[in-house]
């Protein structure tokens, strides 16, 4: 079976291209210098605090994701066919959002069933009828990849909420480059580390049109409780935006303002943290202390700008995704580049009797699931577990999907003896604002057990650096 | 018909609170059966935010105010032409799709109750128009749950109300808006005032009713705690999902709790 | 600068300030209890030392009879009382981890690692634990902190919010310990001049850190007044209320200049500090000691809440 993982690094026909200086790196490490440089790494993240606190599960809330030292290389050609897929996806998705808010062309023309979208949880009546700045809905896309093979790229899921992570790609190449600085003048790694600043570039492009002056940025976190603060804090550090609570807003007449210490000051565009049922107790939860009562009538009136837009969950929805190639070629023309992993709709009789039929050799997930958390890997599951999962199905079929458990492709990686092959998927950020930008890189996730598919780090999995080899 | 309608909310704190703010939908819809001639929306001290138009075609607004206060009071006072457009909301500039209210929410969530008086009215009309059931179903309302004031509270749910087996204007329109979506049809809450005095004598004049979206039609008021449907009388002033969500007023107060509230709504018709 | 991250500053040296004073009291009632033939036997100067905390009645609730050992565990490690050296060090430590971009990395080292070997001290068995080594380890660490953030964190206003937080805390505290020993702990007037009367006075002096600079500066001989000189009205010691009247009024103006904007909080500040330089001990014992003590610490208080509704609500225009 494990002959059937396309390796990233070797291929029947030996050391691919991206790895050729990576080679004689790894193989003339001693075990205790690289012992030394992992305890180095985690030292670092330490320092620059990064951890993360798993969702449920108690214990240690500074728990660090573990890193794995062994990079994930792209060669530049690679790149540009995944970078034109990503940026092709990412302006399909913020159409899509700009048409279901407005006349909603794609249904009248047939092509997405309406009660998928105007049924759905996601779809906001509060902002039917809005236009956000330049019609951004969705401005930082998050399209979770695997690959099957030397050109098989197949889309897992698109994030056009909050996508998180993206302070582990800047801070896992940071943590590269003071550890192994001639990799770095041997490879020509393309940078990452701008992406900051294209980050405030797109969202200084989305201030509303009342704002007049250089736009005031805030990022709104539901506080340091959250298991993401540490993600929130650096990105504020990084652009020079304040780091904002709900508590630190309010809304006086048209605007949204800022407590600081030398008195209100006006927020432009804020970048939010929180889902959008907290956004606004007199829009949405009345219980929510999180937000700030009265930012949607702000919103709606032109005064402040969110980001990502509320109600652009309904295009990153997992019974939405099948349609994501639709959307490509009903609002770009164009054929799709990246492909979806086919999926059944559990929601779908017939669907869902093959489903039921074949549980044993499918990744079963929830519709509006995310961390891998409620999902059944079918090839990995026990008899018991996998009866349990057939009786909550039956329950709600419509809250699952179905798909073929994918041949992830490997990566090797350091284990206790040496390196071996590990699966690998790539989460990259794609920033829509005035322009679309990809920064030549992203977040490689591990699944450091050997033979597994899941790389969530709710699920013992771990972080690479990933690498774009710039053209030579 | 020319309605005089004078709304005021006093909220009054046993303490004097921080301040408070409102995201207001007191200012009538414009569509075919209401034109409104005169309209006045104020909270004394209060910042008054710019009037937007939402994507359901409501007329909304923010008031904040922000310093320390012991009683705020919202006054509307205005005089609107209404006419008897059968119930059809025509002329409504409005962006949400239908099928957009067809969700539910905890307060409009049926139960076995709500489910077997859908079924029992709508049985033996398989065939019958949309128009048709839609009636059925507002006249079921009518007659399961009698008007009995004090029976039910703000809070109260579709299926509360049901078992309660009584309940004002809110639980009509929560119980009928149920079961319009187990027929399939969209439904939503409206709410709005009701000129209900024949001789003009004031009364409470707060109301509210659903609306379902008929195929052909659009949508189409229905009143099930006077089993009619909105003509002259109603005025409309926006719609939700359920009474939290389509509100008049919907606010918090800033470091402090209400303490008590007086509402009062006085419409009447003026003379011709 | 956001207002919650002024605030966060401002407490955390308020809470850091608060579990050196903690401590010192602690240390004052130990030294209190070795002496033998007090009035009321050991228990009322314990009760005293709760009393002036507030948090008497918390302890009674929780342990009933005033044991020693008891009021040596509320008053340093007891989560339950919000004034116990663990719980100010906590507080202090969570205030800093939601501001940590606003410290340099020393300032954040001193303070967590500071909660960490409270943790490891909460880890040892308690017998193992004398009262001058929880107190010396407290002092010690106050210090570190206050050391780190004076040679480490830019003079911004951050930097000025936190000053602001220690002075305004610290004037409440020594005030405090001042009124306890003059109105509290004697038994009765009887004993002024006694010799219990002056190891009182001693032990305050000690757990000020202030015994041995008050006998340079007044030439030994206790009295009251003299005292009562050194701790109010004394700008070389620098735990006096004059000394952190000048403190905030120097934080304060430092902030306006920043700011370009003068506020209440400054003119509040100014007129305490005119009292303060222009006060004669006599005259504070005219009015009472006590009644004085009362005034000024209502009068900080007020100084406190005009700080917080000037710039940490963010609505002060």
């Amino acid at each position: 079976m494990a002959e059937s993982f396309f390796n990233e690094m070797y291929d029947p026909n030996g050391l691919r291209a991206p790895y050729r200086r990576l080679e004689g790196w790894y193989q003339d490490m001693p075990n205790e210098f690289r012992a030394l440089k992992q305890a180095e790494a985690e030292d670092l993240f330490r320092r620059y605090g990064i951890t993360f606190a798993v969702y449920g599960e108690g214990g240690d809330p500074d728990r660090l994701i573990p890193f794995d030292m062994f990079p994930r290389v792209f060669a530049a050609d690679e790149w540009r066919r995944l970078e034109r897929g990503i940026k092709q996806r990412a302006r399909a998705l913020n159409a899509f959002l700009s048409d279901v808010y407005d006349r909603g062309e794609i249904i009248r023309a047939g092509r997405i069933p309406a009660d998928l979208v105007y049924r759905n949880e996601a779809f906001e009546i509060a902002v039917a009828g809005f236009r956000p700045p330049l019609g951004v809905f969705s401005h930082i896309v998050g399209i979770d990849l695997v690959r099957t093979g030397p050109d098989q790229f197949y889309v897992l899921e698109d994030n056009c909420r909050t996508p998180s992570g993206v302070s582990y790609m800047l801070e896992n190449r940071e943590v590269m480059m003071r550890m192994f600085p001639h990799l770095f003048q041997a490879n020509r790694v393309a940078p990452v580390d701008n992406y900051a600043r294209l980050l405030k570039r797109t969202l200084a492009s989305v201030a509303p049109a009342k704002c007049d002056r250089d736009p005031n940025i805030v990022i709104l976190t539901p506080g340091h409780f959250n298991s993401a603060y540490y993600e929130h804090s650096f990105l504020a550090d990084l652009m020079g935006v304040e780091l904002v609570e709900g508590q630190d807003l309010f809304v006086d007449g048209d605007f949204c303002w800022m407590r600081t210490t030398q008195g209100p000051r006006k927020v432009d565009v804020i970048y939010r943290r929180i889902d959008d049922a907290f956004l606004d107790p007199l829009c949405f939860r009345p219980d929510s202390s999180l937000g700030v009562p009265g930012l949607m009538n702000v919103y709606r009136s032109g005064g402040v700008t969110i980001c990502s837009a509320p109600g652009a969950g309904v295009a990153d929805d997992k019974a939405i995704y099948t349609y994501v190639p639709e959307m490509v070629r009903f609002y770009l023309g164009e054929a799709p580049i990246l492909e979806n992993v086919p999926t059944w709709q559990c929601a779908r009789a017939d669907e869902l009797k093959y489903v039921q039929e074949h549980l044993s050799e499918l990744v079963v997930k929830e519709v509006h699931g995310s961390g891998g958390y409620g999902m059944l890997v079918g090839p990995r599951a026990d008899k018991a577990t996998i009866e349990a999962f057939a009786a909550k199905l039956a329950e709600n079929p419509s809250n699952y999907i179905a798909q073929p458990t994918l041949a992830l492709s490997t990566c090797p990686t350091f284990v206790e003896d040496g390196i071996a092959p590990r699966h690998v998927d790539l989460r990259p950020y794609c920033l829509v604002g005035r322009d679309v930008e990809l920064v030549p890189g992203g977040l490689t996730r591990v699944a450091l057990t050997e033979g597994s598919l899941v790389v969530n780090s709710s699920q013992g999995g771990g972080v690479k650096d990933t690498w774009v080899i710039a053209e030579e | 018909m020319i309605l005089n309608v004078l709304h005021k909310t006093r909220y009054e704190f046993a303490t004097p609170v921080g301040g408070i703010i409102q995201s207001l939908r007191l200012i009538p819809a414009r569509c075919e059966g209401q034109t409104v001639i005169d309209w006045r929306v104020e909270v004394a001290g209060a910042v008054m935010g710019e009037v937007f138009r939402d994507g359901a075609g409501d007329y909304i607004q923010t008031a904040s105010l922000r310093t320390r206060t012991s009683n705020i009071e919202v006054i509307v006072n205005g005089t609107i032409e209404t006419r008897d457009c059968a119930g059809v909301l025509r002329g409504h500039r409005e962006r949400v799709p239908p099928r957009a209210y067809m969700r539910n929410t905890p307060r409009t969530a049926p139960n076995r109750a709500i489910r077997e008086l859908a079924e029992q009215a709508l049985a033996g009309m398989e065939a019958a128009s949309a128009l048709e059931q839609a009636h059925a179903l507002a006249s079921a309302v009518h007659g399961a749950l009698p008007y009995l004031p004090g029976a039910t509270h703000a809070h109260t749910t579709a299926a509360e109300a049901m078992n309660e087996g009584a309940g004002v204007c809110q639980d009509h329109t929560h119980v009928l808006i149920a079961c319009a979506h187990l027929a399939d049809l969209p439904a939503r809450y409206v709410s709005g005032y009701l000129n209900a005095s024949e001789d003009g004598t004031p009364h409470e004049a707060s109301h509210a009713w659903a609306e379902i979206f008929v195929d052909g039609l659009g949508w189409v008021g229905f009143d099930a705690s006077n089993e009619s449907c909105p003509n002259e009388h109603y005025i409309r002033l926006g719609s939700g999902l359920d009474a939290q969500d389509a509100a008049p007023i919907r606010g918090l107060v800033l470091g402090g709790t209400e303490e008590s509230l007086d509402v009062t709504v006085v419409i009447e018709a003026q003379q011709q | 600068m956001l207002s919650r991250t002024a605030a966060n500053l401002f407490w955390m040296a308020r809470y850091l300030e608060r579990s050196e004073t903690t401590a010192r009291l602690l240390d004052l009632g130990f030294r209190n209890a070795l002496m033998p033939n007090t009035g009321g036997g050991y228990r009322n100067e314990w009760s005293a030392i709760l009393q002036s905390k507030g948090t008497l009645q918390n302890f009674t609730e929780k342990y009933g009879e005033l044991k020693q050992r008891n009021v040596e565990s509320f008053l340093f490690f007891d989560q339950d009382n919000p004034s116990s050296v663990a719980s100010c060090i906590t507080a202090a430590r969570e205030n800093a981890r939601i501001v940590r971009t606003a410290l340099t990395t020393q300032v954040w080292d001193a303070i967590n690692t500071s909660f960490q070997e409270l943790k490891a001290l909460m880890r040892r068995e308690r017998s193992s634990l004398e009262v001058p080594e929880l107190t010396d380890w407290t002092l010690r660490t106050a210090a570190l902190i206050r050391g780190a953030i004076e040679t480490t964190q830019l003079r911004n206003d951050g930097y000025r919010f936190m000053n602001l937080g220690y002075a305004v805390e610290r004037a409440d505290n020594t005030a405090r310990l001042l009124d306890v020993k003059y109105y509290v702990l004697l038994p009765s007037v009887a004993y002024v001049g006694s010799g219990l009367d002056n190891y009182q006075w001693t032990t305050l002096l000690r757990a000020l850190s202030a015994h041995r600079a008050y006998n340079w500066a007044y030439g030994g001989e206790l009295s009251a007044a003299q005292i009562a000189h050194f701790l109010i009205l004394n700008p070389k010691f620098p735990r006096s209320l004059l000394s952190c009247c000048l403190e905030v009024n120097e934080h304060l103006d430092h902030l306006a200049r920043i700011y370009d904007r003068t506020t209440t909080a400054q003119e509040a500040a100014r007129r305490l500090l005119a009292e303060l330089v222009e006060a004669q001990i006599e005259d504070v014992f005219d009015e009472g000691l006590h009644e004085f003590l009362t005034r000024m610490i209502s009068q900080n208080a007020g100084l406190g809440q005009c700080i917080h509704d000037q710039y940490l609500t963010g609505e002060a225009r």
